[in-house]
């Protein structure tokens, strides 16, 4: 209990911060802060609120995933974005071409996009490890051919056929392409979602979460993959092969960015297809949420939820003359004072730490003889 | 005798040729030979004048400005030690407040609302990295996250209300910036009277290079935009402070080995503030030149213009001089797709570049490097075979270009980058 009260110092003093900031922001802009606070809390906590809000987070979820693998390692895993962004679009247009009964037809889908997301992932990981090419320039550069890539396959061989509208997008995925709504189940249990959908990708969020954590804390790769995040020397002394590590997590963590897209095609009715409305930016938001939540899978799953929850808070402002895009400077300072926070109690820990070390060092050599100690001070 | 003596292969030591193209001024010299010589056969053999014209050529100029000025902005950043990842955000809160001072004030105000929002963001950035030691990629991504909310949050509440402003655009610059034209070369005004265009003339002439050369001349001398000079003369007194003056040599002792500078009595901390304040200060000013481009501010209108600086940075070598021709680079790469036929000049393209390659793969007979001239040979047919079949090369192919050739500089070049030896690691006083 203890512990976690002092994980939770520095994210709480962040928040802090970041309200300030937003106020200030509401102040200069002319607008009452308290009426924004208010307003916003209005517009999350009704049960309709939440549920549109778990449904935001189920991606940002799984982007925070994605990226916080590779982060453990020490890997900056940037080019999330192009791996899903691809891989939802091959995806989309994989779907189109077979027909499958409906929980085969989502497999197919699934395996796609984490192949794509892997295969995509490679080219970073074999730079890094024939050419020593640093992957966070190498995933910027594959993020901006991926976007190229999209637009290309977009523009003609993946297009809807014979459509007569002039938006680029995929053929529609059949009905069977679908992942069902978790209404029924959560109204089973007696409580009423007024007409908010669940979408049912949220199993696949939960399932990976706990994927994550037993690969993290109960696996051999998982703690190789600490192991070298934190100490690779050690990690090379105790047997791990380091670049075998290098591809397997960057590997891992682009199989992963390959689902950020899938509840969006399969379980979200509004797209079920790849097009110009397709959400686009979500790998970006991984990393932030990876960061926010410090790579813990409990940790990104609550830094998901605050980030769609000042989403949801903040879009219904407009409609009262304040302006929305307080949310994105909430959200902004909040990562920004954030991770200055995390580093200034890592700092202070570690000094702590050191210092503790220290101490006993002398204390056990002040038992062994006096002698040695002088050696050392006159060394 | 010196310059055997400086030669560093011994393989090569018998043939003067190679002798006198292993040195770096010459090799720069024979690379510019090659690319002029490949542009002016393709511009011939296609019959594509639009390759090598002083319109292009402008064009490319004024594409090329910000870019540079985003990887100039990442080499201040980067030679005082610290990773500039943020710089996208820093040139979005530049295109945000030269859009606003702009609207105000006029396009001189807009060059400056450009650096002071970009010098903020800098300075944000070096107080995470620098004062707290906040890791350089994570915080310069913070920073790419904040901007555009700012810029957005900004946009709301001064453009809304002010139309033609609206969320995704300021109500445009009160006025627009001046043009230069050099008198007697490219035809400029002297006191009312117009001078004679003799590049023109000569462009006119379609001589083999004279023409090319002519053509590039005055596109880099007709109608340029006072910004754009200014861009030119940041870039020469940047060459001057980092590597001829006392600042220069501090703020890259800074990023090579801050324990050495310390020792010296350089205070490293405020030498990564101010390389990160310029930093962001180019970096604005670079989201400005934007702005003027088209009198106003966009929404997403920077489009990946930080990131592709950083690239001309690595491409580069981590030089002035190197930045600016990666920048002229995808500035001709990203300036021909706005030219009237894209298609047609791309094409010429991919033959001036097959072109290109078969001189190098002749070159690289002088080191005998069998495997490498292999290689070039296959890629030069390969272009060649693309530039015969393509009827219109598709848009997006000129999109990923400058990330594609960034990407293979990076991997197959990567023994000969040198980085600045301690950027990116955080650095405190009293640390070894």
């Amino acid at each position: 209990m203890k512990r976690l009260g002092r994980a939770l110092v520095a994210p709480a003093a962040a928040a802090g911060v970041a309200i300030v900031i937003s106020a200030l922001a509401l102040l200069l802009s002319g607008n009452s802060p308290l009426r924004a606070f208010a307003e916003m809390w209005d517009n999350v906590s009704s049960a309709e609120s939440i549920v549109l809000i778990i449904n935001r987070a189920v991606p940002y979820y799984i982007a925070g995933v994605a990226v916080a693998v590779g982060f453990k390692m020490n890997l900056f895993n940037i080019g999330a974005n192009g791996q899903y962004i691809l891989a939802a679009l091959v995806a989309a247009w994989a779907g189109t071409q077979v027909s499958l009964p409906a929980p085969l037809h989502v497999a197919f889908i699934l395996v796609v996009a984490v192949f794509v997301g892997a295969a995509w992932a490679s080219i970073t990981a074999i730079l890094k490890v024939t050419r020593n090419v640093n992957e966070v320039i190498s995933s910027i550069m594959l993020n901006f051919i991926a976007t190229g890539l999209v637009a290309f396959l977009l523009a003609e061989p993946f297009r809807e056929p014979d459509s007569a509208s002039l938006i680029a997008q995929t053929e529609k995925l059949a009905a069977s392409a679908t992942i069902p709504k978790l209404n029924r189940l959560i109204e089973w249990t007696g409580v009423d979602l007024g007409n908010a959908n669940l979408y049912g990708f949220l199993v696949f969020a939960i399932t990976l979460g706990i994927g994550y954590h037993l690969l993290l804390n109960r696996s051999r790769f998982g703690y190789e993959l600490r192991l070298t995040g934190i100490n690779p020397d050690a990690a090379r002394a105790a047997g791990v092969n380091p670049n075998a590590m290098i591809l397997k997590t960057i590997i891992l963590s682009g199989a992963i960015a390959g689902l950020i897209g899938m509840h969006s095609l399969l379980a979200d009715p509004q797209f079920h297809r790849y097009g110009d409305q397709f959400p686009r930016n979500l790998g970006f938001t991984g990393i932030a949420l990876a960061l926010l939540g410090r790579n813990s899978p409990i940790g990104v799953a609550a830094a998901a939820l605050i980030w769609a929850m000042i989403e949801r808070g903040t879009q219904p402002l407009s409609l009262l003359g304040i302006p929305q895009e307080i949310g994105v400077i909430m959200q902004g300072s909040f990562l920004l004072s954030a991770i200055i926070a995390y580093e200034v109690v890592r700092r202070r820990n570690e000094a702590r730490t050191t210092a503790e070390a220290a101490r006993l060092i002398t204390q056990s050599t002040d038992a062994d003889s006096n002698e040695t100690t002088e050696a050392q001070v006159a060394r | 005798m010196s310059v055997i003596a400086e030669t560093p292969s011994t393989e090569v030591g018998r043939n003067p040729i190679a002798q006198l193209i292993a040195q770096p001024r010459y090799r720069l010299m024979l690379i510019a030979m090659i690319g002029v010589v490949s542009m002016s056969l393709a511009r011939i053999l296609s019959g594509n004048d639009d390759l090598t014209s002083s319109g292009t050529i402008g064009v490319a100029l004024r594409t090329a400005a910000p870019i540079a000025l985003a990887g100039l902005a990442g080499l201040y950043a980067e030679r005082s030690g610290t990773v500039n990842i943020g710089l996208e955000g820093m040139m979005v809160m530049g295109t945000v407040f030269a859009g606003w001072w702009g609207w105000l004030y006029g396009p001189w105000m807009a060059v400056a609302g450009g650096i002071v929002g970009g010098l903020m963001a800098g300075l944000l950035m070096s107080l995470a990295t620098t004062t707290f030691g906040v890791n350089h990629i994570v915080a310069g991504f913070a920073i790419n996250i904040l901007a555009p909310g700012v810029a957005r949050f900004m946009s709301n509440v001064l453009f809304v209300p002010n139309p033609p402003g609206s969320i995704t655009s300021s109500p445009g610059n009160s006025g627009s910036m001046g043009r230069f034209t050099m008198p007697f070369t490219s035809g400029g005004d002297l006191f009312g009277w117009q001078s004679p265009d003799i590049l023109g003339w000569i462009e006119n002439q379609r001589w083999f290079i004279i023409s090319d050369i002519s053509g590039l001349l005055r596109g880099l001398s007709t109608n340029v935009s006072y910004d754009v000079l200014l861009t030119i003369a940041i870039f020469i007194a940047s060459a001057y402070i980092l590597w001829r003056t006392p600042f220069g040599l501090r703020l890259r002792a800074a990023g090579e080995r801050p324990a050495a500078a310390d020792s010296l009595g350089v205070s490293v901390a405020k030498m990564r503030h101010a390389g990160l304040a310029i930093s962001g200060a180019l970096a604005g000013l670079g989201g400005a030149v934007l702005v003027i481009a088209v009198n106003r501010y966009q929404e997403a209108q920077v489009a990946g213009r930080g990131f592709l600086g950083l690239a001309t940075l690595i491409f580069g070598n981590w030089r002035p001089a190197g930045v600016a021709a990666g920048a002229g680079l995808f500035g001709y790469a990203q300036g021909i797709t706005l030219r009237t036929n894209p298609e047609q000049v791309v094409r010429a393209l991919l033959l001036a570049a097959a072109i290109a390659l078969a001189f190098v793969a002749i070159w690289s007979l002088t080191t005998r490097n069998v495997k490498a001239m292999g290689f070039m040979v296959l890629i030069a047919i390969a272009l060649f075979w693309a530039y015969l079949t393509t009827e219109r090369p598709n848009n997006q192919l000129v999109f990923v270009t400058p990330y594609v050739v960034t990407l293979i500089a990076v991997s197959v070049g990567a023994r000969r980058l040198r980085p600045p030896a301690e950027e990116g690691i955080p650095w405190f006083k009293g640390q070894l």
